[in-house]
C-alpha cells in the first residue's frame, strides 16, 4: 500500500510497527555466537597477559612488553586523530613529552610519592587539555596541512624549551630520576619493580582501549568518522565540525600525555629526544600505518611489531656489523608490510575476512 | 507565506564569478524547481543557500531570517536539509550509523521520522547493517534524502536526485517525494525535465549564473519555445 503523508498526518507513523529491518534481527544471532567466541578469546589472551610476569623472569622481555602497552596507547591516541577524525599531526609526541616530564619533574621534586604522581597526572590532563585546544582553535579552522605545520611548530617550541631550560630539564643530557621512584606507592605498588610496571602499562592499555572503544562507538565517534569521510557533508547536517574536531584534539591529546607518564615510570629517563622529538611522532605514525589506520586494534599491533622488530634488529648487531645498520633493516620491514598489508595488518586482514565472507554469502 | 526568498545573489568562487543576479522565492508547501543548461549556476545556487561559499554578495531570507555569513550548519540547524548532487554517503558508516549520525536529537520524535523514512525507502532496511560504500546508487540517494529529512526539516534542497539511477529507481525516488511533498517544501535542481515538470509547482530558469525566467510550470510546460531557448528540448 502506498504511504502518503495524509495517513501518516504529522506523526510521521506508516502502519508500519516493524522498526528493527529483519536482516538486523538476523545479525543479531549470528553476533551473538561469535561474540561469545570473540569474549573467551579476549578473556585468554588477558589471562595469559596478567600471568607473562609469572612466567617470564627476563626483566628485559617484561620491559619491552611494558614498552609495547604505552606505545600502545600513544598510537592509539595518535590513530583517533589520524584514523577516525582524518587530522594528521607532525607535533603528536609534544603531549606524550608532557606527560614523560610532569612525572620525571614531580618525582625529583615532590617528597611525597602519592602526591607528587597525582600532581603529575593533574599537570598532565591539565596542560594536554589546554594546549590541545589552543593548537586546535588556531589551526583546525584551517586545511588539514596548516594543522600539521603548526603542531610541527608548537611542538619544536617544547622541545626548544626542554633544551634550554637547563636548570630544570638538564637540557639535551636529560635526566634519570630512579632514585626518587617511589617504592611504595600508595602502600603497594612499588616503581622500581618491573613486574609492578608492568602491570601498571597493562592495565592502563585495557582501560585506554575500553575508554576508546566507547569513545568510537558513542555519537560524537560516529560523528568523527563522519567528518573523517566527508566534512562538508557533516556541516550541512547541522554539526559544527571545528567543535567535533576540537574534541578529538583534546582527547588525544590528553591520552598522549597519560601514555607519556607511564612511560616514564617505565624507562625511569626523560630527555627531549627520548620523549618529545619528532622522530617519536615519526614511531607512533608508524605503527599506526603498520597495524591499520582507522582500526582500534592496529595501533597495538603496530607497536608490536615496531618494538620487538627493532628490539631484535638492534640485538643482531652482536652477529655481524652489518647489522649495526639496523634502521635500513626496519625500512625494508615497513616497506615488505606496506606491500603485502596496503591497509595495515589488521585493516588488509578485515578487509580479506570480510571480502570472504561476502563470496560465502553470494555461493550460497 | 514564503520559505526561501533570495534577491541579487552574487557568487565568487575563487577568482571566478559564477552567480551573477539569482532572484528565487519558494512558497511554503511547494515544490520548486532550478532549471537551466549545464554549468548554469544550479547547483551554485544550492550551495550557497547552504553557506559553502564564504564570498557571496546580496541577500538570502528563511523564514524571513538572513542567512547569509551564517555557517553551514547553523543553516542546516534552522531546519534546511540538503541533499547533494553526488549524495555523499559516509562510506565506512553502515546504513544505520549514517541515520544516526544525522540524527541532530536522539528523541522519540527523530526515531519516529526515521520509521516513517524506512516505511517510505524499505530498500534501507533490508541494507541497514551494511556499509555505505557498499550501496547501489539508487539506496545511496534514498539513504541521502533520508538521512536530510531525519531531523525536523521544514525545507528540503535537492540537487539532481535522478542523476545516474536506473529509470526503475528514479521512479522510486519520485513516488517518495510526492510524499515528501505534502510534509516537506522542496527546492528541486533537475536535468531530468520529466521529473522537473511531474514535481514542480514553479520554476526558476538560469542562464549563466542569473535568473532569466520564471513562473507556474504549466507556463513552462505551455511554452516550446522557451523549453527550446533554455533547456534545448522541444
Amino acid at each position: 500500500m502506498k504511504t502518503t503523508a495524509k495517513e501518516t498526518g504529522t506523526s510521521y507513523t506508516n502502519g508500519n510497527t516493524n522498526v528493527l529491518p529483519e536482516p538486523e534481527r538476523k545479525g543479531r544471532l549470528l553476533d551473538l555466537k561469535s561474540l561469545t567466541g570473540k569474549r573467551v578469546t579476549w578473556i585468554i589472551i588477558l589471562l595469559l597477559l596478567f600471568a607473562v610476569p609469572l612466567l617470564i623472569t627476563k626483566n628485559s622481555y617484561l620491559f619491552l612488553l611494558t614498552n609495547i602497552f604505552i606505545w600502545s596507547v600513544f598510537a592509539m591516541s595518535y590513530n583517533l586523530l589520524l584514523g577516525y577524525t582524518g587530522i594528521i599531526s607532525f607535533g603528536h609526541a609534544m603531549f606524550f613529552g608532557i606527560g614523560a616530564y610532569s612525572l620525571a619533574l614531580t618525582a625529583r621534586h615532590v617528597p611525597s610519592g602519592e602526591f607528587g604522581f597525582l600532581l603529575a597526572i593533574l599537570l598532565t590532563v591539565g596542560i594536554c587539555f589546554v594546549l590541545s585546544l589552543i593548537v586546535g582553535l588556531l589551526s583546525l579552522r584551517l586545511r588539514d596541512t596548516f594543522y600539521a605545520l603548526i603542531t610541527l611548530a608548537v611542538a619544536t617550541i617544547f622541545v626548544i624549551i626542554a633544551e634550554q631550560w637547563r636548570s630544570m630539564t638538564m637540557g639535551n643530557d636529560g635526566f634519570n630520576f630512579t632514585a626518587t621512584l617511589s617504592r611504595d606507592l600508595f602502600g603497594f605498588i612499588n616503581l622500581l619493580d618491573r613486574r609492578h610496571v608492568y602491570y601498571i602499562a597493562l592495565i592502563f592499555l585495557i582501560a585506554m582501549f575500553l575508554v576508546l572503544k566507547r569513545f568510537i562507538h558513542s555519537p560524537v565517534g560516529r560523528t568523527l568518522q563522519a567528518i573523517r569521510d566527508n566534512e562538508e557533508r557533516v556541516a550541512s547536517l547541522g554539526f559544527s565540525v571545528l567543535n567535533y574536531k576540537l574534541i578529538s584534539n583534546v582527547v588525544a591529546g590528553v591520552m598522549a600525555g597519560l601514555a607519556g607518564v607511564v612511560y616514564a615510570i617505565s624507562i625511569r629517563f626523560v630527555s627531549p629526544a627520548s620523549v618529545l622529538g619528532v622522530e617519536k611522532t615519526i614511531d607512533v605514525l608508524l605503527m599506526t600505518v603498520i597495524g591499520g589506520v582507522g582500526t582500534l586494534l592496529g595501533p597495538i599491533i603496530g607497536a608490536g611489531v615496531v618494538e620487538v622488530s627493532s628490539h631484535y634488529l638492534m640485538g643482531l648487531a652482536n652477529i655481524h656489523p652489518i647489522f649495526e645498520r639496523w634502521v635500513i633493516m626496519f625500512g625494508v620491514v615497513f616497506i615488505l608490510i606496506i606491500l603485502f598489508f596496503p591497509a595495515g595488518i589488521v585493516g588488509t586482514i578485515n578487509q580479506k575476512y570480510k571480502s570472504k565472507k561476502r563470496k560465502g554469502k553470494s555461493h550460497e | 507565506m514564503t520559505m526561501l526568498k533570495i534577491n541579487g545573489l552574487h557568487t565568487h568562487i575563487e577568482q571566478f564569478h559564477i552567480l551573477q543576479g539569482v532572484d528565487l522565492e519558494v512558497p511554503e508547501g511547494s515544490v520548486t524547481v532550478v532549471l537551466g543548461r549545464n554549468g548554469a549556476g544550479k547547483t551554485t545556487t544550492i550551495r550557497s543557500i547552504m553557506g559553502f561559499y564564504p564570498n557571496m554578495k546580496g541577500e538570502i531570507l528563511f523564514k524571513e531570517e538572513s542567512l547569509m555569513n551564517s555557517p553551514t550548519y547553523t543553516i542546516a540547524k534552522k531546519g534546511i536539509g540538503y541533499v547533494p548532487e553526488d549524495q555523499d554517503i559516509f562510506a565506512g558508516l553502515t546504513v544505520e550509523e549514517n541515520m544516526r549520525v544525522a540524527m541532530r536529537k536522539e528523541d522519540d520524535k527523530t526515531f519516529e521520522r526515521q520509521e516513517w523514512l524506512l516505511g517510505l525507502f524499505p530498500d534501507l532496511k533490508t541494507a541497514w547493517k551494511r556499509k555505505g560504500g557498499h550501496l547501489s546508487g539508487g539506496q545511496k540517494q534514498m539513504l541521502s534524502i533520508a538521512r536530510a529529512l531525519v531531523n525536523e526539516t521544514p525545507l528540503l534542497l535537492i540537487d539532481e536526485p535522478s542523476k545516474g539511477l536506473a529509470p526503475i529507481m528514479v521512479e522510486k525516488v519520485m513516488e517518495a517525494m510526492n510524499v515528501i511533498r505534502e510534509t516537506t517544501t522542496i527546492l528541486l535542481v533537475e536535468q531530468n525535465f520529466m521529473m522537473a515538470s511531474q514535481l514542480g509547482d514553479y520554476f526558476y530558469m538560469i542562464d549563466e549564473g542569473r535568473t532569466v525566467f520564471d513562473g507556474s510550470m504549466q507556463l513552462l510546460l505551455d511554452d516550446e519555445g522557451l523549453r527550446k531557448k533554455y533547456l534545448g528540448i522541444a
